[in-house]
């Protein structure tokens, strides 16, 4: 799972996407995901660094993982 | 070092354009306490999901309801209604009150005796009361509100073997300007069969014609409605006076007073288009007063509220058991509560708040129960915070008629509490069991035994 190269991203969550002009707002954890895929860290070495920081247990990060990944494929954000 | 809170994340499209009119949050506070109890206490203590009643609220709710009545007109007498939550404990937080009983079948009836409520003062309402029903509020001086002819008649002739002359009323139906019309129940005021029914009584000399009653609709939004009814029935009261000698003791204008709830489909919330109680108290009191009455001619008023007095008194609190996304990209949360439990959910967009902090993030979603129905929807479209599972939430306003509509289906009906004027919690109904569910059953002796 790939971030499209020319999405801007910004510490507090807003997202931009120039080739379509729409923009997106985040939570904090999907903010800090963005930014750390943005930096073409590995979703494993992410989600290590989630589960270490943030009170949740690896089933329901494993979860919410898919569940937001099928978000930005929807709105268009992913590469193929 | 103590981790952060999680979330599941979550992105938002923004949408340029108008603004919501109506702001883009649904709710901005979680709900932790009610009457000062901490939820996660009441659920950790009586398990989820969780019927829990405010004592407090239901007093303030019967009181100042009262006070509206009371300060426009000089007789005024509630009566609880039975069906709209038959609870003992919560019928005698009213009975307490000074509540008379209001009851529309055997069971209700002999439910307001054995709370203690003096026979003369229970009103038994309804198409349905057999003869041994019958016979028994003869005997016990109740008022009996009679439905129809064969009812009439089945009156007259069991007054010529009772030792006491049956006190009765009529429920008079009639058209208030409100539409539906309720003319299933009782007699029509327009075609004179009200009238036809009251000179019957009358001449009869077998019955004791005390009161008047009518029930224009449920949930009226119309305070007008209730001083065109109060007016119709006043106008029989005056003819059976000076046409048959026979003065009404009472009217009775029967309830059908809103709650706030919203109702489904309802353009604006319930707490901004709801009428106060005051306005229908006005509506009636006025009307009555300026009919024309001697000031010791004026009938005493009788109201039937049920659910304006304790909608509001009544919470469901229940827990988050999954969220998934659908075909269509929307999230939908699991609740372990469903319509079984929440039957007003079929009418009312419930209000429902989590019961834990949350951060300001939102989406739309749907709220679904447990059952495996389709029709197992307790929201359509709500927007709430992200909830994870083991979240608890609260659903507002469910005090009316759930705890006697629910059903047994699927799932068991849960414990149902109260929360006392000083805070402590009493549990009021046990949660069912399989046994308390399979004991009316009987199982046929060649159906004992099977071989798989």
């Amino acid at each position: 799972m790939k971030l499209k190269k020319n999405i801007a991203t910004s510490e507090s969550g807003f997202v931009f996407n120039p080739s379509s002009g729409d923009s997106f707002s985040l939570n904090i954890i999907g903010a800090e995901i963005l930014l750390q895929m943005k930096e073409s860290k590995s979703s494993d070495e992410i989600k290590k660094d989630i589960l270490n920081r943030y009170e949740v247990d690896k089933s329901l990060l494993e979860k919410d993982w898919d569940d937001f990944m099928a978000q930005l494929k929807d709105n268009n954000l992913l590469e193929f | 070092m103590s981790k952060l809170k999680y979330e599941s994340p979550v992105i938002k499209k923004m949408n340029a354009g108008l603004m919501n009119k109506f702001g883009t949050r649904t709710e901005y506070q979680p709900l932790k306490h009610i009457d000062g109890v901490a939820v996660k206490d009441m659920i950790a203590k009586y398990g989820s999901p969780l019927f829990v009643l405010s004592e407090r609220k239901m007093r303030n709710n019967y009181q100042a309801a009262l006070r509206a009545f009371k300060t426009r007109y000089p007789k005024v007498q509630f009566a609880w209604s039975y069906k709209t939550h038959y609870n003992n404990a919560v019928c005698n937080v009213y009975h307490q009150e000074g509540s008379w009983a209001e009851v529309v079948s055997g069971f209700e009836y002999q439910k307001a005796l054995k709370n203690g409520v003096p026979g003369n003062k229970i009103i038994f309402n309804g198409p349905d009361k057999s003869i041994d029903e019958l016979n028994e509020a003869i005997k016990n001086d109740s008022l009996i509100h009679i439905d129809h002819f064969d009812e009439l008649y089945t009156l007259i002739e069991l007054s010529e073997k009772a030792v006491k002359k049956p006190r009765v009323a009529i429920r008079v139906n009639m058209d208030t300007g409100i539409y539906p019309l309720w003319d299933r129940f009782g007699f029509n005021y327009e075609n004179g069969t009200a009238w036809n029914a009251i000179t019957k009584i009358v001449a009869s000399g077998k019955l004791n014609l005390v009161g008047l009653h009518c029930h224009i609709g449920t949930y009226m939004l119309a305070p007008w409605a209730y001083a065109t009814a109060a007016s119709k029935l006043c106008d029989l009261a005056w003819h059976a006076k000076n046409q048959l000698n026979n003065p009404v003791q009472y009217i009775d204008l029967g309830g059908g007073f809103p709650s706030a709830n919203t109702l489904k489909g309802a353009y604006l919330p319930g707490s901004d288009t709801v009428p106060h109680i005051e306005e229908f108290a006005e509506a009636i009191a006025s009307t009555i007063i300026a009919y024309g009455f001697k000031p010791d001619e004026l009938p005493l008023l009788i109201l039937e509220s049920g659910r304006a007095l304790i909608d509001d008194a009544g919470y469901l609190l229940g827990t988050i058991l999954a969220n998934k996304r659908l075909s269509d990209g929307r999230r939908a949360t699991i609740l372990d509560f469903g319509v079984n439990m929440l039957f007003t959910s079929f009418w009312y967009d419930h209000k429902i708040s989590p019961a834990q902090d949350f951060t300001h993030h939102s989406e739309d979603q749907v709220l679904y129960g447990p059952l495996c129905m389709n029709i197992d929807v307790i929201r359509e479209s709500v927007n709430l915070p992200l909830l994870n599972k083991g979240d608890q939430v609260v659903v507002h306003k469910v005090g009316a008629y759930n705890m006697t509509q629910w059903m047994q289906f699927i799932a068991m009906r849960p414990n149902v509490i109260m929360i006392d004027m000083k805070g402590e919690t009493h549990l009021i109904r046990q949660k069912e069991t399989l046994q308390y569910l399979e004991m009316p059953e009987e199982m046929p002796l060649h159906l004992k035994e099977f071989k798989l």
